[in-house]
């Protein structure tokens, strides 16, 4: 007989106009299923107003991003049964730092515009992707190949980074990770983007991005690698080798 | 569009110490944070102490005799002690700023605050 847990959803509520609030929702639910499920079942046997984003189910989209219990989750691959036990109440919160549109469903509208800012890829050149141990002859084969980029513009890293809840302006995880995965060497304009107060510059160090990554992006290494570019690009300059 | 709480604001600076749930990263950066707060503390506190120089010798003897006083003692072993700790975090910030040891940075950290406590408890040890 299949395992039963009896959970209480704690959703944040807000609508237009109206002051926020939680909504509880008792339910019995598998400790196999994932949160996004129990989301869903909020939505189909208790309340049809829940407002929510999901698409894929299985990590491609990045549409699902939540804070579960105060944590960045992609919602449809966070197991119950990792972050609860039976009888334990589920915190299911909006991602920070994105205006609210409607109680779980945020505006991306700012971030998708920052990853375009910096061109950010959704396909890259499989040469280019960052592959451990790749094989021998792709060096000849391969060029002709593209792959899908890891990240998936969950938007996650925004939420987590403490330096992005008080400053809009810095350009964030994904963002410079994406300007990481060009290179200032393939894509020079990018220099004036990420070398600045709001760029690579900004971050503090929390490593808060690559902890709640869900696409193993890895943005605080990305951001300290593109450091190291930003200082060989700037050194370059100052001795001519621009 | 509801367009405000949410959103990234100066409000949320408090935000940046409570980092309960989070990774050890996010525990690092509060630290810095916090001891970086003491310690500019202290510097002003320190400042206005030597301002005590400019009202004579007696001035500043009466407060020689206040730092026997053990608050203050505690303090001056907070001082030291939130130096050491954000010196250590510090060069641990610095060395994965430039890519040494960003794939071990909860290493790192584990790493210097051992040496930290080490360090806290010979002082402490000196100190009382």
């Amino acid at each position: 007989m299949t395992e039963q847990w009896n959970i209480t959803l704690r959703i944040y509520r807000q609508k237009e106009n109206e002051a926020p609030h939680f909504d509880n929702f008792n339910m019995e639910v598998s400790p196999d299923e994932y949160v996004l499920d129990a989301v869903e079942r909020a939505w189909a046997f208790h309340d049809r107003t829940l407002c929510f984003r999901h698409a894929c189910h299985h990590s491609t989209c990045g549409a699902c991003g939540m804070r579960v219990n105060g944590v960045e989750k992609l919602s449809c691959i966070t197991l119950i049964r990792d972050i609860a036990h039976n009888g334990a109440t589920l915190k299911v919160e909006p991602l920070r730092n994105f205006p609210v549109v409607s109680d779980l469903a945020v505006d991306m509208g700012f971030f998708y515009r920052k990853m375009e800012s910096v061109g950010a890829r959704a396909v890259l050149p499989v040469m280019e992707a960052e592959i451990g141990n790749p094989p021998a002859q792709w060096e000849a084969e391969a060029s002709q190949y593209i792959r899908l980029s890891d990240c998936i513009e969950c938007g996650l890293c925004i939420s987590a980074c403490p330096i992005m809840a008080t400053t809009p302006e810095y350009l964030g995880p994904a963002p410079l990770a994406a300007a990481q995965d060009h290179g200032i060497q393939r894509k020079p304009e990018l220099l004036s983007i990420v070398d600045g107060e709001d760029g690579v510059w900004r971050c503090h160090s929390a490593f808060e991005c690559t902890a709640v990554c869900p696409s193993f992006v890895d943005p605080a290494r990305r951001i300290m690698d593109l450091r190291k570019q930003v200082v060989g690009a700037r050194l370059s300059k100052l001795f001519g080798k621009a | 569009m509801n367009t405000t709480r949410n959103q990234p604001s100066a409000r949320k600076f408090w935000s940046w110490f409570i980092p309960l749930r989070r990774d050890i990263g996010s525990w690092a950066f509060a630290l810095n944070r916090i001891t970086a707060l003491g310690l500019t503390l202290y510097l002003f506190l320190h400042l206005g102490v030597l301002g005590l120089l400019a009202q004579g010798p007696g001035a500043y003897d009466d407060f020689l005799v206040l730092t026997e006083n053990p608050f203050i003692k505690l303090g001056e072993w907070a001082v030291v002690a939130a130096a050491i700790l954000h010196g250590l975090n510090g060069i641990r910030i610095v060395l994965t700023s430039f890519g040494v040891g960003v794939t071990r940075q909860k290493q790192l950290f584990y790493g210097f605050m051992l040496i930290a406590v080490f360090v806290i408890l010979i002082f402490t040890a000196r100190m009382y």
